[in-house]
């Protein structure tokens, strides 16, 4: 079967989803690889949103976390505070998975989703934190959706909205942020890790079809490759959930 | 504050009296969800202006306040209206243009920042966002902080823990409270008196209630005391923390209200349209907001036909198979 990067995104980002996980989500593709993990390999992890709404039963995919459709059939409709304490609780923190997002990323996993430019007479200006800076701040785990492109993965942020590794190493022990960090960056093209002690950016895996040297193309950043191994397609049992189950109106996957 | 009992007034007398010019506002409500638009239109309607405004992450809301020419100096963690805008149109055009002043928060630290106010404490600590911008840079200036006496000299601030490293935390980011001139939310029920029950999630609001002075209150429906007092259980927010209850359906419209009716995806793909040029926005402005005499006008320039399929399955709560497109 023919897959568009879109889909090819949504289901590794669901692969990495373990069964057990709680799994903080945001709006977008985040929300598909969410539901496509529960229906996949993670039947027993759970969706919240930073609006409060506690394992949702999504039957239709929402267009932001503030949509009525994260209400559905959840366990509890908590508030703010409520969402974002779990993730800043000791006990249930370490076990969320968060997926975020950005308009830029630097080697160590930084976020930048505030502006372009001088952040105090800025050339293009995003929508913002949101919720990303404490998700990335609280919990242990962050997967990143990024799309490949060398205006997205620079070697410096124009503003740091939302903490990686921070300069690298234990920066963030050194800031006094909670452990835990950015697991996996997810691309249309390729995946990265990082290193467990320098934490700097390595290739982990290329998509069928797609070599190391075409993805450092698309970087502002050098990173090694020599841990890059191929990253399997989606398969029909996947694609057919992603596609019946979760996205019908291709909301999201789009045309 | 008013423990009164009969606080239903207009919606014109309720922006009059409770929203002046400059006023520090808050609005409830999430990106597309339970706006209080019918009030954000009202606001429009009545010319304010240099509104210095407070929200956690705010759609529709927030963008029209800005685009109708309202807003000087904004609060806020998240501008976008989820698909229909990811960064909301009007906000960007004045941040980038210089016409809008942006002091950037994260979410839990904005819910932080009212929670502080709702319980009359200075400010509160949090452990998010130590080493990020969000600490390094600040959008006010210092001079601009000084010279309003409803604005906390900083932005944050850093602590050591006084208790050493307990609770595993060697230091905290302390976010000041808010203290809003008023508060505007807009609810499922309330009675007369401004007793509150909100049905789904309440996201921010009852803590942005709680820590302005005023607070306006829009309900689709105006029930009972009786009615709401059955179940007190189910409701948020007593009757003397408010000031003044409006009874306007469809008061969330273009936005959600979770079993009455969900957003408008045609009309807010429309807004987006119309945001993005300066002469269709003027236009607007003038046909939808100017123009009509109140929300009952707005909403009856409407589609019959789509109100009808935003309508809330009563299973759901929204609107089932709508396309969203």
């Amino acid at each position: 079967m023919t897959y568009s990067a879109r889909e090819m995104m949504a289901v590794v980002a669901a692969r990495e989803i373990k069964d057990g996980d709680i799994v903080f989500c945001g709006t977008g593709i985040s929300m598909l690889a969410a539901m496509a993990a529960k229906h996949i390999s993670a039947p027993n992890s759970v969706i919240f949103f930073e609006t409060g709404a506690i394992d949702a039963q999504l039957e239709e995919v929402p267009m932001a976390v503030g949509d009525p459709r994260v209400m559905l059939g959840a366990a509890v409709h908590g508030s703010l505070a409520d969402a974002f304490a779990f993730m800043q609780n000791r006990t249930t923190g370490e076990h969320v998975v968060g997926i975020l997002g950005a308009a830029q990323i630097d080697p160590y996993g930084n976020l930048n989703s505030t502006s372009l430019g001088d952040y105090n007479a800025p050339r293009v200006r995003f929508s913002g934190s949101g919720g990303a800076c404490d998700v990335g701040s609280f919990v242990g785990r962050t997967i990143l959706f990024m799309q490949q492109e060398t205006r997205k993965f620079v070697p410096r942020l124009d503003y740091l909205t939302c903490p990686g590794f921070l300069d690298g190493g234990n920066g963030r022990e050194r800031a006094g942020l909670p452990h835990g960090g950015p697991e996996v960056v997810i691309t249309n093209m390729a995946t990265f890790r990082f290193d467990a002690d320098t934490r700097h950016m390595y290739l982990a895996g290329c998509y069928p079809g797609v070599t190391p040297d075409q993805v450092l193309e698309r970087m502002g950043f050098a990173v090694p490759v020599d841990r890059a191994r191929p990253v399997l397609p989606p398969d029909d049992r996947e694609l057919g959930i992603l596609r019946n189950k979760c996205d019908p109106q291709r909301l999201i996957l789009g045309d | 504050m008013n423990p009164g009992s009969e606080k239903v007034i207009s919606m014109r007398e309720a922006v009059d009296r409770f929203v002046p010019d400059g006023a520090h506002l808050s609005i409830g409500g999430f990106t597309v969800n339970r706006n209080p638009m019918a009030a954000v239109y009202e606001i429009i309607r009545q010319k304010k202006t240099g509104l210095h405004l407070y929200a956690h992450s705010n759609g529709q809301g927030v963008d029209e306040l800005i685009g109708g020419g309202c807003v000087a100096r904004l609060e806020i963690a998240y501008a976008g209206s989820g698909r229909f805008a990811p960064t909301c149109v009007r906000f960007r055009k004045a941040v980038q243009s210089g016409r809008l002043q942006v002091e950037d928060y994260s979410n839990y630290q904005m819910t932080m920042r009212f929670a502080a106010g709702a319980m009359g404490v200075p400010f509160l600590p949090v452990r998010s966002g130590m080493g990020t911008d969000l600490v390094n840079r600040w959008g006010f200036t210092p001079e601009m902080r000084q010279s309003d006496e409803r604005l906390p000299d900083l932005k944050l601030a850093a602590l050591d823990n006084p208790f050493g490293n307990w609770a595993d935390a060697p230091n905290v980011l302390l976010v000041p409270a808010i203290r809003p001139d008023v508060t505007i939310i807009h609810v499922q029920s309330a009675d007369r008196a401004g007793t509150v029950r909100i049905e789904g999630l309440p996201f921010t609001d009852i803590e942005q209630a709680k820590a302005a002075r005023r607070v306006i209150v829009t309900c689709e429906e105006l029930v009972p005391t009786e009615t709401l007092r059955e179940h007190p259980e189910y409701n948020q927010l007593p009757f003397f923390c408010v000031d003044a209850v409006v009874h306007v359906p469809h008061g969330a419209f273009p936005t959600a209200c979770y079993r009455h009716y969900d957003y408008d995806p045609a009309f807010l793909n429309q807004y987006r349209e119309w945001a993005l040029d300066e002469e269709r926005h003027a236009r607007y402005l003038q046909r939808y907001i100017k123009d009509t005499p109140d929300h009952q006008a707005f909403m009856a320039l409407q589609d019959p036909a789509q109100l009808g399929r935003i309508k809330a399955d009563p299973r759901t709560g929204y609107a089932v198979g709508l396309d969203r497109r």
